[in-house]
């Protein structure tokens, strides 16, 4: 339990009874959430060691009601923490006992779909699979895929700036949402850009994507959706170390092509999801691929074996092209379970800083002796074509100090990150979890221009204040 | 005018730092090609990049270049093309347009984020723009983004210097993440379709799984046979495919002919840079982004007011249309029409006397314009850098 909360505001708590009464003018009594039990569940997010007990939660049901919560707490200074689905895995939903938790949830609509203009106007509250599954019957998805898509919001995914598998492909969110509805600080509500492409003056739909939460709540999305292609085929390369699989991602990106996804499991990581999932993976090699194309059933064929050519050098000990339906679904299915059957068999923190490609034996390497000097053990899964490295570090709470060793290792391993030419968080987003780690990537100069920004929208430090930027040498405005 | 350009980037934090002191306004240059394009700026002195010059990283494996911002565009799409590849957003070149010379710089790229045709599969510049170091208006060196793709590390100030077109600060160098080039590029042309019927058939190629990377009509006003342009890139045997079913999907729209080669080439850059337009050098051109069905509507609405002419871009989204200098040069009409149908519109080109009297970016609703405001004060304090070439005041 290494990192520090605020002091929760005296007068806020001393107010609470106040405050309470007047957020409920503002929401339907069932949408105000006070009881301690009710609150419990808003305690932690997806980064569940650490655990703080909100002022109350808000479920609004409209953008108006946001509003007027919003001006509320602007009004009577206080902290608001937005919310979706909170599995931020970066503590970024976590909130405090001075703050209120504002989750949009419950605003989970389609609100419009244009096939022709390829977009789809949502509540932010709605999940990210949600979206393409009302889309699907007319072949369209909306491509940024988070393992996490079942349960994340929208909201969530614009605060995050989430990835997912296919983001070699398609982009992230930031390359996938066109607009939001944003509600300021003070209660006004704005539309950022529309069904349109490209922003009129500065680009602050760029910058509200990936603000975790800082410069206002999101309550509604309009997307990109796209036709999805005719299908897609995985294929599965092992590999007996780490530098071939690592050269031959360089050499398939190197020929010119662009698979849809290429995912990295690390020995460890292999076994963790063959025992869970059994898909077939391969136990006796040091690395493994999981290589998807994407087209028709011949473009696939003829893709995928100009990827088998390009590979042989690198003398894969397995090699198997998915052939039906059922086998790719077991392939992706080993992959997509990698956290939950890893959260079964022991305790894990899961980082997330990016690389450099080339860097990857190096680094894998340097993870490996980090890990272990600290006495634990870490699996590598990772998203290989984009050098985002999600290691787990397993360890076992009920060790004491364990769980501080997992949180040092992880420590070191994104100061390696920074230190390769990569950074602390390639798409879970800093949160709490890194705001300490940040002046190992930035300097006083930018942290201060990042913050400088962050205060044109709240000056006061009430929207989701005790995240991203490390808690000394904070500026106003 | 006193011209100042630095040589490394220390320099040029100088020159900001005594600019700032001083409170001399300064005009942010590349290679100056596109200084006609916004509202004349009020600088007293010129700071160019131009001086801040090279390739600083290339990892073809890694689909990353960085470069100082000085670095000619064409130096950057030379090294790309020697390994194979290409800047995803297909930057327009629009000296011809603009009548101006000199050899365009990434920087400005990066500062303007107009993009090509391409911007519809492969996103804008701002979307291939991944990292960016620059001088604010305190003289400080600010670095955002970095050579990773993926990085959601603090507030994305990459976005905000994509499109500041020089107000925020001086850019010095930029990361890009690229793509491989094509092994084959392949154009379906439609003759003879009206606005409504070619936008249909550019948003039912667009929406097809084929992934189309360029959707473009040319209208018959503008003095040939309407042509109606669908373009596809891939491996060769992949592109046969796409083209076999694309042509099944718009049959209703009559028989396609299919172009390759340097003429196709020679359409798309023409498209790109919005030559079908260039002429007469009078009329001033204004680009229109919207929704792609709505494009049609919008143009006509225009041209019930305005002596105009106009074609598509971006399966219809993107609305290039040129009108008479006179009056507003079409502002009111214009801005009416973009409100309409939801969008925006730039004042591309028309003489600085126009650029000074209409707004030439969108005009924003005030909480956004309070931003924008802050947003300045927060890089620039002393509203040094191109005052007043985007929006007055800004
Ligand atoms: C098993 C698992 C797998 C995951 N896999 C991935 C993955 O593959 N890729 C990936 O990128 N992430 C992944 N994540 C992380 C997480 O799912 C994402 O960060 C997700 O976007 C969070 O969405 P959420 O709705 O749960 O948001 P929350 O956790 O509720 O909130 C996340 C952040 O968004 C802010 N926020 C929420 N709502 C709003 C709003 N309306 N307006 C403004 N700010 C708001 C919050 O304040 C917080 O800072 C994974 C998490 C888990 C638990």
């Amino acid at each position: 339990m290494t990192i520090a909360f605020p002091t929760p505001d005296a007068t806020i708590l001393a107010r609470r009874e106040d405050i309470l009464r007047g957020l409920s003018r503002l929401v339907a009594p069932e949408a105000l959430i006070v009881s301690e039990d009710e609150r419990r569940a808003f305690e932690t997010d997806g980064l569940t060691a650490y655990r703080k007990l909100p002022l109350a939660v808000v479920l609004p049901s409209t953008t108006e009601e946001v509003a007027a919560v919003m001006r509320f707490c602007h009004e009577n200074r206080v902290k608001v923490v937005p919310r979706g689905a909170g599995t931020s895995l970066a503590g970024g939903a976590i909130a405090q006992e001075d703050a209120i938790i504002l989750c949009i949830a419950k605003m989970n609509r389609v609100l419009a779909v244009d096939f022709e203009n390829r977009t789809a106007r949502v509540e932010a509250g709605i999940t990210n699979l949600a979206i393409s599954q009302a889309v699907a019957h007319e072949g369209f998805f909306y491509a940024p895929d988070p393992s996490s898509q079942l349960a994340c919001t929208i909201a969530g995914n614009i605060a995050m700036n989430s990835g997912g598998a296919h983001c070699l492909k398609y982009g992230v969110t930031t390359n996938n949402l066109l607009g939001v509805t944003l509600v300021m600080n003070d209660g006004t509500v704005v539309e950022i850009g529309g069904e349109h492409l490209d922003s009129p003056g500065y680009d602050l739909l760029g910058l509200i994507c990936g603000s975790e939460g800082q410069l206002g709540v999101v309550t509604e999305a309009v997307v990109r959706i796209l036709r999805a292609a005719e299908g897609a085929r995985p294929a599965l390369m092992g590999f007996e170390t780490v530098e071939d699989a690592g050269a031959c991602v360089a050499a398939i990106i190197g020929a010119g092509i662009i698979p849809v996804a290429i995912e990295y499991m690390d020995r460890p990581a292999i076994n963790i999801c063959e025992a869970f999932a059994h898909a077939g993976y391969p136990l006796d090699v040091e690395a493994m691929l999981i290589i998807e194309v994407e087209g028709s059933d011949a473009e696939c064929e003829d893709m995928l074996r100009r990827i088998v050519e390009i590979a042989k050098p690198y003398r894969p000990k397995t090699l198997k092209v998915s052939q039906s339906e059922a086998e790719s679904a077991a392939i992706w299915k080993g992959r997509k379970s990698a956290f939950g059957a890893t959260g079964r068999i022991s305790d894990y923190i899961c980082m997330d800083g990016t690389i450099p490609t080339g860097q990857l034996p190096y680094v894998l390497k340097r993870i490996d002796e980090i890990v272990t000097a600290k006495g634990l053990r870490v699996a590598n899964v990772f998203h290989a074509g984009d050098g985002n490295l999600h290691p787990l570090i397993l360890f076992d709470i009920n060790k004491p100090g364990e769980m501080e060793k997992a949180e040092r290792a992880g420590e070191e391993i994104l100061k390696l990150c920074v230190e390769v030419g990569g950074c602390l968080t390639g798409e879970h987003g800093v949160g709490i979890e890194k705001r300490d780690l940040m002046r190992c990537q930035f300097t006083e100069a930018e942290l201060q221009q990042q913050m400088r920004v962050r205060a044109v929208f709240d000056p006061g430090w009430l929207l989701n204040p005790a995240k991203v930027f490390p808690l000394e040498g904070r500026v106003a405005a | 005018m006193t011209a100042y350009r630095p040589g490394i980037e220390a320099e040029a934090c100088a020159v900001i730092a005594d600019a700032a002191a001083r409170g001399t306004p300064l005009c942010i240059a590349g290679g100056g090609t596109k200084a006609e394009i916004g509202r004349p700026a009020q600088g007293e002195a010129t700071l160019s990049a131009a001086g801040l010059d090279g390739i600083t990283l290339y990892e073809p494996a890694e689909l990353v270049i960085a470069a100082r911002a000085g670095t000619p565009l064409a130096e950057i799409e030379r090294t790309l093309a020697e390994k194979n590849q290409r800047l995803p957003f297909e930057p327009p070149d629009h000296r011809a347009l603009l009548g101006s010379a000199g050899e365009p710089t990434i920087g400005a790229v990066a500062a303007a984020n107009l993009s090509g045709p391409r911007r519809i599969q492969a996103g804008a510049v701002r979307d291939s723009l991944i990292g960016v170091r620059l001088v604010n208006g305190r003289g400080e060196v600010v670095r955002s983004g970095g050579r990773v793709m993926k990085n959601v590390t603090g507030l994305d100030l990459v976005k905000l210097m994509a499109g500041s077109w020089g107000t925020l600060g001086l850019i010095t160098e930029v990361t890009f993440k690229v793509l491989p080039e094509a092994e084959r590029v392949a154009t379906l042309l439609l003759p003879g379709l009206d606005d409504a019927r070619a936008i249909e058939a550019l948003c039912a190629a667009v929406a097809s799984p084929f992934e189309v990377t360029g959707a473009a009509h040319l209208p018959v006003a503008l003095g040939q046979e309407a042509r109606t342009l669908i373009r596809i890139e891939g491996f060769s045997f992949s592109v046969d495919y796409r083209l076999g079913e694309l042509r099944r999907l718009l049959r209703r729209f009559g028989a396609a002919e299919v172009l390759e080669g340097a003429v196709a080439d020679a359409l798309w850059c023409a498209v790109r840079d919005a030559m079908p337009l260039a002429e007469p050098r009078d009329k001033v051109l204004w680009r229109i982004s919207t929704a792609p069905k709505r494009g049609p509507a919008l143009a006509l609405s225009i041209a019930q007011r305005l002596e105009a002419r106009w074609f598509y871009d971006w399966s219809g989204g993107l609305v290039w249309l040129a009108t008479e200098p006179s009056g507003d040069a079409g502002a009111a009409v214009v801005r009416a029409a973009v409100k309409q149908a939801g969008g925006h519109a730039t004042l591309i080109r028309a003489p600085a006397e126009v650029r000074a009297a209409v707004e030439v970016f969108e005009p924003l609703p005030e909480p956004l314009m309070r931003v924008t405001r802050d947003i300045k004060a927060a890089f620039d304090p002393a509203r040094i850098f191109n005052p007043g070439r985007m929006y007055a005041g800004i």
